[in-house]
């Protein structure tokens, strides 16, 4: 509920910074939301980097750019009628989905427990999600290391072409 | 009647999180602000992390972090680890995109001197009149 009036607070507000704020009280509030179901991993990282760096990298932006977001002056019709067609879509997707919190699910029945009953015997860690994360997945967690490094390196190569391109004109 | 009321009860987080993730498209789609576009992909992208979280939980389960480091006991109930080992990745991939996207507008301002999508729209126009116009004097002469 907290996180619906925040994202509705955030679609109405005009100001930018309040915006922003608001969207490092939803990572935070999500990161609650995720201890609740179980995801303590998940939602330190979710607090760190949600609530914590994101924020803190859209106000440089808001500092480098403008703090009051302009009136749009499109028609606000097509978009509602894609967003509910996309929602209608989704929710007729869940009905079947087994229920929240069931023990029969097809996602609880085949790897989940595998995994739950190798990862000690195989690493000596006793958190699951780290031992998979760093040993089964390895690779895949070196990939996203190799992604932020590109997405470093982007950032640094479009901010550091700034003052040539200006110069020239 | 009853069975009626479970499965409403059992489906409707997954529909609160569908809400919350049309929110973010609407954000996303409607306004014009790149920023707030920002914003609003990251509500769009965290609604999909709950909704992933949601499937891995399980009834009266706990933090897949083992208890009794000896032996897996059946007594303890541990939710599936493996929607939140995918989701740790997705988090951090997450603020490399928002990193770019954030990176890109900075750019953007500094060519456009704006940040709105509509005025983007009327000077780029603007320059393609400007160049046609060019165009047919040089081939006129």
């Amino acid at each position: 509920m907290v996180l619906v009036t925040i994202a509705i607070m955030a679609l109405t507000l005009k100001h930018l910074f309040a915006v922003i704020m608001l969207s490092g009280a939803f990572s935070l509030v999500s990161a609650m939301l995720f201890v609740v179901m179980d995801a303590v991993d998940v939602a330190f990282t979710e607090a760190a980097v949600g609530a914590g760096v994101s924020t803190v990298l859209m106000l440089a932006t808001m500092a480098l750019t403008v703090r009051v977001q302009k009136e749009t002056k499109r028609p606000i019709i097509l978009p509602l009628v894609v967003v509910c067609l996309v929602g209608v879509l989704l929710i007729y997707g869940t009905l079947d989905m087994p229920n929240f919190g069931a023990f029969d699910s097809p996602a609880q029945l085949h790897l989940g427990s595998t995994y739950l009953s190798i990862t000690y015997k195989d690493m000596g860690i006793p958190n699951v999600v780290t031992g998979i994360l760093a040993s089964y997945r390895g690779y895949d967690t070196l990939g996203e290391t190799v992604v932020v490094l590109t997405a470093g390196l982007g950032v640094i190569l479009l901010l550091s072409g700034l003052k040539g391109r200006k110069d020239k004109e | 009647m009853n069975s009626g009321l479970n499965f409403i009860y059992g489906h409707l987080p997954y529909w609160l999180f569908i809400i919350l993730m049309l929110s973010g498209l609407f954000i996303v789609v409607s306004r014009g602000n790149l920023i707030k576009k920002i914003v609003g992909l990251n509500i769009f992208q965290t609604s999909v992390f709950m909704f992933y979280i949601s499937i891995g939980k399980m009834k009266g389960g706990t933090a897949p972090i083992l208890l009794d480091k000896s032996a897996n006991n059946s007594a303890v109930i541990y939710s599936n680890p493996l929607p939140h080992v995918l989701i740790l990745t997705a988090i951090v991939v997450g603020i490399a995109t928002t990193a770019l996207g954030l990176a890109l507008i900075i750019k953007i301002r500094e060519e456009y001197e704006t940040v709105e999508e509509d005025d983007i729209q009327k000077l780029d126009q603007n320059d393609l009149e400007k160049y046609n116009k060019k165009n047919v004097m040089e081939t006129n002469s």
